[in-house]
């Protein structure tokens, strides 16, 4: 069985870009284009992992997380960053809020790739 | 990789976000206390730096930093949208538009312009980047010494201790340094784990606090000391503010953008026009395209009804109909068609990884990439052309002690090219290497039985022979060009888009592989014609002229089918037979004489109906298989049409003259 993963950014280039990395490596990649949608698709199924960009239209990756760890199913699932920002703030806010870790823009394909095969395994 | 190029999509998505990022800026203009637009236009900016530092744009990214940071300033209130900052936002959006449309084209002195009168405007150097001096309260400042050392395996963990570094250099100013005494001897190095420290000294006006929490996510792992600089090793003269203009000193370790030029240069209002554009997903186009094509059968089949009436109004709705339904297709046709850039850019890294795999010096030159081709076409020719590309490379080009030796320049060159020939686009590949090495192709193909020993060919049929299925005469196999599995896949990928290949080839001149594509899949200008009575679409870009059969030929040369054309001799096929139709024939027989590449081949036909807008359907898998036809059409009458495959007949036509030479 393919782990799952949901890829959550506004940019479409950028879903497209984790899509191709990880769906390569053999991981299954559902997108979602903003915290709001990503609830939807995540209350809806099961992933093993989400990766979300901070700042979206409509829900942003902060409240997303928090949503996310209310919900039974998704205490235990790896949340991680992928965002230009890397003020301290906002990382001691998602690390409070339970994210998993960080990974600041742009990162090389390589390095996605081994992160989430560190966290979640191949 | 397959699929679109990220680069590609990020153009696209760019240029979206800065048409959302222009209207939010006019409407602020307008309500410069509204909120909406303002998050909009953050947000715009915030998706390009982030993802265009991604796909390589990082001039554009580090460019529209400086915008997006000032926007964040007036979200937070500390910054009025005031017109005038409008007005620089509109300059420095078109410029982020150059700087990833067109980054060889952009204006260094026009961005800096920019952003001088950026930081004038926001009233400080919060705006410039931090590399520039960010001078912050200059009572608060203190120096530390910060050294850190990660865990071995944190780079497998995707830490880059490249941002932890960027991110101290964000707090003030940093001198780094690495520590390498923990690098083991290059027989033990693992290239996987981090062996070096770093040591930084920090003047920052942030607290203790801060610095530690840049390691926040990797701080279980990692060694880190944080201690104060004693005053005394800072001279206790006041440091007077650096003007923003001033470079600082860049440590080594790390490259950043160079400081921007003193002068702000006004700017010269290159307006660009709104960027306009919507993306739709493919299949919509197709959809469309499917429409478009029923349309136009739809119109072949009034035409064909009222083609008897009398009335001239119905004539005249129907010939304005018409008038609209080409127009519909054209512009279709043009939704579909993107430059062919896209595809040979993704050819610069094959060349460049491929020269060094094969130890060999190519330069890789090309013209025409604005040259428009359908969608579907360009992500179908990339395998074709990856192959072609490297036979050029691996076969093609001579090795430089080789080329010098026959008095060549060593470095070798491939040059691709696109231009438009009347409603087909011609692709080139070219290289100055060995070129065909026509005695190993002929004694190949004589041993393979593909011709009769001795038989008399021309270069452009013998190159021809090259597309056949196992064929190679590499006379070393190697990884790059691998076991003849080349060409033929080549060669059907091509018939499959209704192409045509030609090859020329000079010894020692180089070779040159030329493909004819049309500019579309779905619909093609086609001559009907009549045998017996089924009718058939001849592609009208291979049509040459129509002729009558001269009764004599029937007479005179009963089994010789050849036709004197203005002083040359053409083969030609009488249809009838090749079909095997049994309806008697007209008593006066046309032939249409068409071509591919420069063979010619004489097609006998009952009669021709005249010219026919084709709307092509491809065949189904049953018939996928059967020879000479390439595809079928409805006729206005709802009866079938099939699409003679020029290619093949005319390879058909030949065969059959050279089967006579060989008797």
């Amino acid at each position: 069985m393919a782990k799952t993963i949901l890829a959550v950014d506004d940019s479409a280039s950028m879903r497209q870009m984790v899509k191709l990395t990880l769906s390569t490596a053999g991981y299954q990649v559902v997108e979602a284009a903003d915290g709001r949608e990503a609830l939807a698709k995540a209350k809806s199924g099961v992933f093993n992992m989400v990766l979300t960009d901070l700042n979206m239209p409509n829900m942003d990756g902060l409240t997303l997380i928090r949503e996310l760890r209310t919900l039974a199913s998704y205490r235990g699932i790896p949340i991680v960053f992928l965002t230009t920002e890397s003020g301290t703030d906002k990382k001691a806010e998602a690390k409070a809020a339970g994210a998993t870790a960080w990974i600041v823009k742009p990162f090389q394909q390589d390095q996605l790739l081994g992160l989430v095969r560190k966290i979640i395994g191949a | 990789m397959t699929g679109a190029d990220p680069g590609q999509v990020f153009r696209e998505e760019a240029a979206e976000l800065l048409a959302d990022l222009e209207s939010a800026l006019l409407h602020l203009e307008q309500n410069p206390t509204d909120r909406e637009p303002l998050d909009t236009a953050f947000r715009a900016l915030h998706t390009i730096k982030g993802s265009g530092s991604m796909f390589g744009f990082e001039a554009a990214a580090s460019f529209t930093h400086h915008l997006e940071s000032a926007f964040d300033r007036m979200r937070k209130g500390e910054l009025a949208a005031t017109t005038a900052m409008i007005g620089i936002a509109l300059a420095a959006k078109d410029h982020i538009r150059i700087l990833i449309d067109d980054p060889a084209s952009a204006d260094t002195a026009v961005g800096d312009g920019i952003l001088a009168r950026l930081a004038d405007q926001s009233g400080s150097a919060a705006v410039s980047a931090p590399l520039h001096g960010e001078r912050d309260d200059e009572e608060s400042r203190a120096t530390w010494r910060v050294r850190f050392r990660l865990a071995p395996d944190a780079l497998e963990r995707g830490t880059n201790p490249l941002l932890l570094l960027d991110e101290l250099r964000g707090l003030g100013e940093a001198e780094i340094v690495a520590l390498t005494d923990d690098v083991p001897p290059l027989e033990e190095l693992d290239p996987t784990r981090c062996h070096i420290g770093w040591e930084l000294i920090l003047t920052t006006s942030h607290p203790r606090s801060t610095i530690e929490d840049v390691f926040i996510f990797v701080i279980d792992e990692t060694e880190l000391t944080i201690e104060p600089v004693s005053a005394t090793s800072e001279p206790g003269v006041e440091q007077e503010p650096v003007p923003a203009e001033m470079p600082v000193p860049v440590p080594a370790m790390v490259a950043g953008p160079a400081a921007p030029k003193a002068e702000p240069v006004p700017e010269k209002g290159r307006a660009q026009p709104a960027a306009n554009s919507i993306r739709v997903p493919a299949e919509r186009l197709d959809d469309l395209m499917d429409q478009v094509g029923e349309l136009v059968i739809a119109h072949a089949r009034l035409k064909q009804l009222i083609a008897d009436s009398v009335d001239l109004q119905i004539k005249s709705v129907t010939e304005e109909i018409e008038r609209l339904s080409n127009g519909l297709r054209d512009i279709t046709m043009g939704i579909r068609m993107v430059p062919v850039d896209s595809l040979f850019g993704r050819f610069r890294r094959l060349v460049r990884d491929l020269s060094q795999e094969l130890g060999k010096d190519v330069l890789l030159t090309m013209s025409g990439e604005e040259t428009e081709l359908d969608k579907t076409m360009i992500e179908r020719l990339n395998d074709p052309l990856v192959h072609i590309i490297r036979n050029s490379l691996d076969h093609g080009l001579e090795p430089a002690a080789e080329r010098v030796a026959a008095g060549k320049a060593p470095q070798g060159r491939i040059h691709l090219s696109a231009r438009h020939a009347g409603t087909r686009v011609l692709m080139t590949i070219r290289d100055d290497g060995r070129g065909l090495d026509r005695e190993r192709i002929r004694a190949k193909a004589e041993e393979q039985e593909l011709i009769p020993p001795g038989a008399k060919l021309s270069d452009a049929e013998l190159f021809q022979l090259i597309f056949h299925p196992g064929f190679s005469t590499a006379r070393a196999l190697t990884s790059v060009s691998g076991r003849g599995i080349g060409m033929d896949v080549v060669k059907r990928t091509i018939d499959g888009l209704r192409g045509t290949i030609e090859v020329s080839s000079l010894p020692g001149g180089g070779t040159e592989i030329t493909l004819g594509l049309p500019l579309t899949l779905a619909i093609i200008d086609g001559l009907l014609v009549r045998v017996g009575q089924g009718r058939y679409v001849i592609p009208l870009f291979a049509v040459e002229e129509c002729v009558e059969l001269p009764a004599d030929v029937e007479r005179r040369h009963a089994n010789r089918n050849f036709l004197n054309i203005r002083g040359a001799l053409v083969p030609f096929l009488r249809l009838r037979d090749s079909f095997a139709v049994r309806h008697p024939p007209d008593p006066y027989q046309k032939i249409v004489i068409i071509s591919s590449g420069d063979k010619r081949v004489g097609l006998v036909v009952d009669q021709v109906l005249g010219d026919h807008q084709t709307v092509i359907k491809s065949m189904s898998k049953l018939h996928a298989d059967v020879a000479n036809f390439s595809g079928a059409t409805i006729l206005g009458d709802g009866s079938v049409a099939l699409i003679l495959d020029i290619a093949q007949i005319v390879a058909a036509g030949q065969t059959q003259e050279l089967r006579r030479e060989a008797c």
